[in-house]
């Protein structure tokens, strides 16, 4: 109880000293005193760490399962495992605000501590902005959803965390993907500061490139683990729904994509300052709107915790004022001797960055508007409508084929004006890639026009990015990631075409055959666990050549709270997945079984580690060609 | 600061969950034929939405309205009927809410156009930029 | 560009207040009709056409409940209090349930139905338009449907039943 209120006071503390790192900044910019900087250093190391100590206090109290503490009762129990213990701080509302805040505070000081060669009062402005959405966050967590409230009388045990959410990739989850969305921030404050001191130039560029790419990477990694706690966990073998909270996190990952490509040639040649703006705005106030829908509760979907309305229209508003603000500061400090006198020659890797960036706003009004379009239908009419994969399939897919066409070439441009002459090496490409397609679709059930066009570009993407990898001087980052990319849609395309499925109701004993395997069951037993009880199954896979695969499903009882999860057994190898999920049938010895065969499906988590790896790559390389 | 009222209720609520979350899954299914569905079956229940669940399709679901469903799509295919003419009825009794495909209408309009109105704009800004910048 | 925000705030603050709970019968104020089915009775056997007993009395109310559900038993009391009045009658539609289970819920609790229909497999329910287990249909005797209650009924749901009933 006491450890509960100290962390209360040390978040107040942790506000009182934004609103002191505000009013430094604020008298700094005019007067210009060193004692005044030194000051701001210590107010944001306060600030830090006075967030810092209630993290761990709360993370302590979910260690000792200190039921006193509301968020703790509400979400753990004292028969958890330790590393669930720790874990369920961020699977509720009140402690992943919490962790939001700890990556807030500490990003700003880092920001602070290293751009010390960079104009003072754009610095300044910069902490400026970003102690706004720090206070604003402050005041939402004291407020509205305060981790230290206490209960009394003390109860003795708590409700538990939601079995579902206890994963290890869940468990990291939720740390990985706030690195990204709260890197926005930084993003987000130091356009508007550049703006406001005129600092909008290639130096700009090159220092906000690396948060772009730390914010890029991190959000990558985020939706890389969500996926893959999605596909073992939730027990149908799906990846990916097309449901509102992932599309939230997949918005600022496409803006961000556009804004890397688009601060890369901000960097090299000056070019697209507003634009880059723009979208620096844009990509925060979408990781904000993300917070907001998935909080407030108003979206349908199998992610949110369910919230009362007061939490949903305090980010509303705070969303809104922060729109109004930059909006305000946009028109007043934009670029006005528009940099429009520059020539952009049609063959150059200035239109490649500019047609990415047309995809990428495409990409993005569709995900947006597929996910917010019913919300505006409900409150108007009054209709319910649901927007899911057939609706991004028929305005996303056709769309891909011109993308991927234009993604194999764009890297090959140099930039101000590239000398196509024409080359025999161009017939050679296309008829390897032909080649490759006929291939490709000869091993394919499915065979229509779109599929093997878009077949086509994937594999002309492929062979373009692998050989970009052999010329000279090439940007090996860079390379990385667009083959990434090329492997990832590869993947997905002939996972989501040749998978396969079988769903039998059978008794112990039973065996039915899939294409040329014979799945047998061949006995359940039961297994008691100190937090969950299970019935798990053992099946034996045989192939044509007599080899045998067990897999074994469980399907588990959690005790607290009481609920029943199907835990999927996967046998992964290079080429497929097996994955076998089992559920009980009311009243019967029946089992229903669901057995799946995923051509590819490890590739799909290779290739965005290679994504990863990509920017990661980026980030630590040193520019060596920077004129 | 007690449990007050609203968590109280909160907690009763959670319990209900709780049971209502057993039954579904621990003695749920009804259903014991152990015929296979068919692709089209599946591909009919992917396109649905399991009402009762928090954004799962019929597919995804193994709660007893979407196995009572699943049966339904089968009687129906057994009926001869189309897989345009189950969501059309299915849409009758339940709205449009239960179909993933938003389908076109004066209510979707909007829907399918604002992202292609991004798309041809963007071209024409793209355009307008390179062809502007060729004349200086 | 910002009456464009203002409104976006408008329908976001809208939709945070807004009910979550969805029937489309009554979003769209149009009169809607039950369908018509016939299902065996629990304890006959005998196949009952639905729209037939419907007929029989002014106001029917058809009740879809399982023994396995939870918020049903907690219903039944208020059903049994609705049975007295005479100018009402309840059909149950016994959803995905065993037979033995059922006939013992309806002698521990009560049974407040004047029909059971049993529907083994979910179907008919479905064919109804019903989400679950308790819902509830308040018809006349056209099968024009009335009132639809996904989930367990209150005290104000009977309150308003009784008006509709009585006048």
């Amino acid at each position: 109880m006491i450890l509960s209120n100290a962390g209360f006071l040390s978040l107040l503390l942790g506000l009182l000293s934004s609103f002191a790192v505000f009013l430094c900044s604020v008298l700094n910019i005019k007067k210009n005193l060193l004692n005044l900087e030194n000051k701001i250093y210590k107010f944001l190391t306060l600030q830090f760490f006075s967030v810092v100590i209630s993290f761990f206090i709360l993370l302590y109290t979910f260690i000792i399962s200190d039921f006193s503490n509301e968020t703790v009762y509400n979400n753990s129990h004292s028969t958890k495992p330790i590393f669930y213990k720790i874990t369920g701080l961020w699977g509720n509302h009140e402690g992943s605000l919490l962790l939001w805040l700890l990556v807030l505070t500490s990003f700003v000081l880092f920001f602070f501590f290293s751009s010390k060669d960079e104009p003072k009062n754009f610095r300044l402005y910069t902490v400026i902005f970003h102690q706004i959405i720090v206070i604003g966050f402050f005041i939402f967590v004291l407020k509205t959803s305060n981790p230290f409230d206490i209960l009394f009388p003390i109860p003795s045990e708590g409700l538990g965390l939601n079995p579902i959410l206890q994963d290890p990739a869940l468990a990291i989850h939720p740390p990985i993907l706030y690195v990204g969305y709260v890197g926005t921030s930084i993003i987000f404050a130091s356009s508007l500061a550049a703006m406001v001191t005129g600092y909008v130039n290639n130096l700009w560029a090159k220092n906000l490139k690396k948060w772009v790419l730390i914010s890029w990477t991190f959000l990558t990694g985020g939706i890389l683990l969500g996926s893959i706690w999605a596909y073992y966990e939730l027990g149908w073998g799906g990846f990916w729904f097309w449901d509102p909270v992932e599309n939230i996190s997949l918005m600022p990952w496409l803006s961000l994509t556009a804004l890397l490509h688009c601060i890369l040639t901000l960097e090299k040649r000056d070019l697209f300052k507003n634009w880059s703006i723009i979208l620096s705005i844009v990509t925060f106030m979408l990781s904000v709107t993300g917070t907001f829908l998935v909080r407030s509760g108003i979206l349908n979907s199998v992610h949110t915790f369910a919230n009362d309305p007061s939490r949903g229209i305090y980010i509303l508003i705070f969303l809104f004022v922060l729109i109004l603000v930059s909006f305000v500061i946009f028109f007043i400090f934009e670029n006005k001797n528009l940099e429009n006198k520059k020539e952009i020659f049609f063959l150059s890797k200035e239109t490649s960055v500019l047609i990415n960036n047309w995809f990428m706003i495409y990409f993005l009004s569709v995900v947006l508007i597929g996910t917010v379009y019913p919300i505006f239908l409900d409150v108007i009419t009054s209709e319910k409508i649901s927007v899911g994969p057939p609706f991004y399939n028929k305005l996303l897919i056709p769309f891909l084929i011109p993308f991927f066409l234009f993604m194999s070439v764009g890297p090959s441009m140099s930039w101000i004006k590239t000398n196509l002459k024409f080359k025999a090496s161009y017939i050679y490409y296309f008829l390897l890639t032909s080649a490759a397609t006929i291939a490709t679709i000869y091993f394919l059930t499915q065979k229509d026009f779109l599929l093997i066009i878009l077949v086509f570009s994937l594999v002309f993407l492929s062979i373009k990015t692998l050989t970009n990898f052999f010329k000279n001087n090439t940007n090996h980052a860079q390379n990385l990631s667009h083959l990434g990319f090329a492997m990832l849609m590869l993947s997905i395309l002939f996972n989501s075409i040749s998978s396969t499925e079988i769903i039998k109701n059978i008794k112990v004993g039973e065996s039915f055959i899939s294409k040329n395997e014979k799945i047998t069951f061949e006995e359940v037993k039961t297994n008691e666990q100190k937090n969950y009880s299970s019935i798990i199954g053992t099946f034996e896979v045989k192939n044509k050549n007599n080899k045998i695969i067990k897999l074994y499903p469980e399907i588990r009882i959690y005790n607290q709270p009481v609920i029943a999860t199907s835990e999927a057994a996967i046998k992964t190898t290079l080429f497929k997945d097996r994955f076998i999920t089992i559920n009980l049938i009311k009243d019967e010895q029946l089992f229903n079984v669901r057995y799946q065969n995923k051509p590819f499906m490890i590739w799909i988590w290779i290739s965005t580690l290679i994504i990863i790896f990509g920017g990661t790559f980026a980030v630590f390389s040193k520019k060596k060609n920077y004129s | 600061m007690t449990l007050n009222k609203s968590g109280r209720l909160l907690m009763v609520k959670k319990k209900f969950m709780v049971f209502l979350f057993l039954f579904v899954n621990f003695f749920g299914n009804c259903y014991s034929e152990t015929e296979p569905y068919s692709k089209l079956e599946n591909d009919i229940a992917k396109n649905l939405r399991c009402l009762i669940c928090q954004g799962q399709s019929i597919y995804d679901s193994n709660s007893e309205f979407a196995l009572s469903m699943r049966i339904y799509i089968k009687d129906q295919i057994d009926n001869g009927h189309s897989e345009d003419q189950i969501y059309n009825m299915l849409v009758k009794k339940y709205g449009q809410w239960i179909v993933y495909d938003p389908g076109y209408s004066k209510k979707t309009f909007l829907l399918w156009f604002i992202p292609i109105l991004f798309f041809l704009l963007g071209g024409a800004i793209i355009y307008l930029r390179i062809y502007k910048s060729k004349k200086i | 560009m910002l009456v464009f925000f203002v409104f976006c705030f408008l329908v976001f603050n809208k939709a945070l207040i807004k009910d979550k709970i969805y029937s489309p019968d009554f979003k769209n104020k149009k009169t809607t009709y039950l369908v018509d089915f016939s299902l065996p009775e629990l304890y006959s056997s005998d196949e009952i056409q639905l729209s037939e007993v419907i007929g029989n009395k002014e106001f029917s109310l058809v009740n879809v409940w399982a023994s396995w559900c939870v918020p049903c038993r907690e219903e039944n009391d208020l059903l049994k209090n609705l049975s007295s009045i005479s100018s009402l009658q309840i059909i149950g539609i016994n959803y995905k349930d065993r037979k033995k289970n059922s006939i013992k819920f309806l002698n521990n609790y009560g049974n407040p139905f004047k029909y059971n229909l049993v529907d083994k497999d979910g179907t008919e329910s479905i064919n109804l338009g019903a989400y679950g287990v308790p819902e509830t249909f308040l018809v006349n005797k056209n099968r024009k449907i009335l009132i639809k209650i996904i989930g367990p009924i209150n005290d104000n749901d009977v309150k308003q039943i009784r008006e509709i009933v009585n006048g």
